[in-house]
């Protein structure tokens, strides 16, 4: 009976961290809820990337199924933060952005391998390099005439 | 019987039922390991819910079916913590609930490197007649299994266990090294024990086309694992050894499943340990705890 009760207490206490957390990841928000929930500065981390890795070039640029099969991982891996079309959601910023879309592919690649962690971008290196570079691909295959409009600050 | 089919049916209604209520699955692309841990944790605010099993043989004694149901639910982009529920059936005895843990797992460095480290931090509250074997430590043996559950359960342990986790992904390959030490709280001495796992994906690249059976949602590899015995006699003299085949598939509905055969390499250790796991991911489970909480200010 009193691993019972323990485990309800440890279930309770597992619930109410993860409400504080959950909250804390929310206070950035503006008062009305609305509005991304991240630091605009997260872009700048693009130009942390040691020169070596910003000069790789994409192994899988000439393949012609990398961006469909890029599609697939964003889908799988990263719309739930950077929303379904890459235009951003509340937890992360849109990657048709200027910032990204002028990044060099050894660039995302190596936000990709490394995180932010600090900054709640998961490491990425979990998936294989050629999928990292899959991904790459889809990103910059983004860039298009509605990249102008996007904006690189989220808006308030 | 009946508590062992409530103990099972718990963890997969749990892994059926709780997904009905959050957005749609992220493909997990979890590790295949059961023991070994590799340096990826939870992605943030994402909620897996695995339900694990283990069948072991006993020479002598009676052959077991383990199982657990873990909660692991990724707090920051740097801290997974895990919860966990142990339940074990003894054939020709019984079935008992066998306890609860916590594991934390921090991420210490921010960018990756050759090999990365992250600690691990577990509490346990678990009596005697715990099988799970979701680690090997001190001089854990086979024999110890022989004590029936009703004496077993009587012990109470309450242990606290420290992990090194050490791990590199090189070429595909994932190459994990965990180092354990584990102190029972009342007056024991802090036990050892490892654990060695090496993993890759079948294929690299992934597939233009949505599909379940591609090579690309298997990842295949091995794991080692034992005890290194105790602070006064340290080594592996008096302990059980393992080596096991591992296997996930990662399906594209967001389900995983794990399959392992182990076998025990020395004469303390159990002949052959068969396990096997089931997992979902939940994306977005702490933003929907949030604006749960939000709608009543």
């Amino acid at each position: 009976m009193k691993a019972v009760a323990a485990a309800l207490a440890v279930c309770t206490s597992f619930l109410a961290v993860s409400v504080v957390l959950a909250q804390s990841r929310n206070s950035g928000k503006p008062a009305d809820g609305t509005g991304p929930n991240y630091d605009p500065a997260i872009y700048a981390e693009l130009q942390k990337a040691p020169e070596k890795a910003r000069n790789r070039a994409n192994p899988l640029e000439n393949d012609p199924d990398a961006v469909a099969a890029g599609a697939i991982l964003f889908e799988q891996h990263c719309a739930e933060c950077h929303g379904d079309a890459a235009r951003g959601g509340t937890k992360a910023p849109s990657l048709r952005a200027a910032e990204v879309q002028g990044a060099t592919p050894g660039a995302i690649f190596w936000i990709l391998t490394n995180g932010v962690v600090r900054k709640g971008m998961p490491v990425w290196s979990k998936l294989p390099e050629p999928r990292r570079w899959q991904l790459v691909r889809y990103i910059k295959s983004l860039a298009g005439p509605d990249q102008a409009a996007e904006s690189s600050a989220p808006k308030p | 019987m009946i508590l062992f089919c409530r103990l099972v049916l718990l963890g997969l209604f749990s892994l059926s039922v709780l997904p009905l209520f959050f957005p749609p699955p992220a493909l997990a692309q979890e590790s295949p390991y059961f023991v070994a841990y590799d340096h990826y944790l939870e992605e943030p605010g994402n909620l897996e819910i695995e339900y694990f099993s283990t069948y072991g043989t006993q020479r002598v004694g009676n052959n077991f079916h383990a199982f657990w149901t873990e909660f692991e639910y990724g707090a920051t982009a740097w801290w997974t913590t895990e919860f966990y529920l142990d339940g074990q059936t003894t054939f020709h005895d019984s079935t008992v609930f066998t306890g609860f843990r916590w594991e934390n797992r921090f991420r210490l460095l921010k960018h990756e490197h050759f090999i990365n480290p992250v600690l691990y931090v577990e509490y346990e509250n678990k009596n005697g007649a715990d099988k799970i074997l979701k680690e090997v430590e001190g001089h854990d043996v086979e024999s110890d299994f022989l004590v029936s559950n009703a004496e077993a359960r009587k012990d109470h342990i309450h242990e606290i266990e420290l992990k090194l986790i050490l791990s590199s992904t090189f070429k595909g390959w994932n190459l994990s090294e965990n180092t354990l030490a584990a102190k029972n709280l009342s007056n024991s001495p802090w036990e050892f024990g490892y654990a060695l796992g090496a993993s890759r994906p079948l294929a690299l690249k992934a597939s233009a086309k949505r599909c379940t059976f591609c090579p690309q949602n298997f990842i295949g590899g091995v794991e080692m694992y034992g005890g290194l015995g105790d602070r006064h006699s340290f080594g592996f003299h008096d302990t059980s050894q393992y080596l096991a085949s591992v296997l996930a598939w990662n399906l594209p509905s967001g389900w995983e499943l794990r399959i392992s055969s182990g076998f025990g390499l020395n004469d303390n250790s159990h002949r052959f340990l068969m396990r096997w796991g089931v997992s979902r991911e939940i994306t977005g489970f702490g933003s929907m705890v949030s604006r749960l909480f939000e709608g009543r200010k």
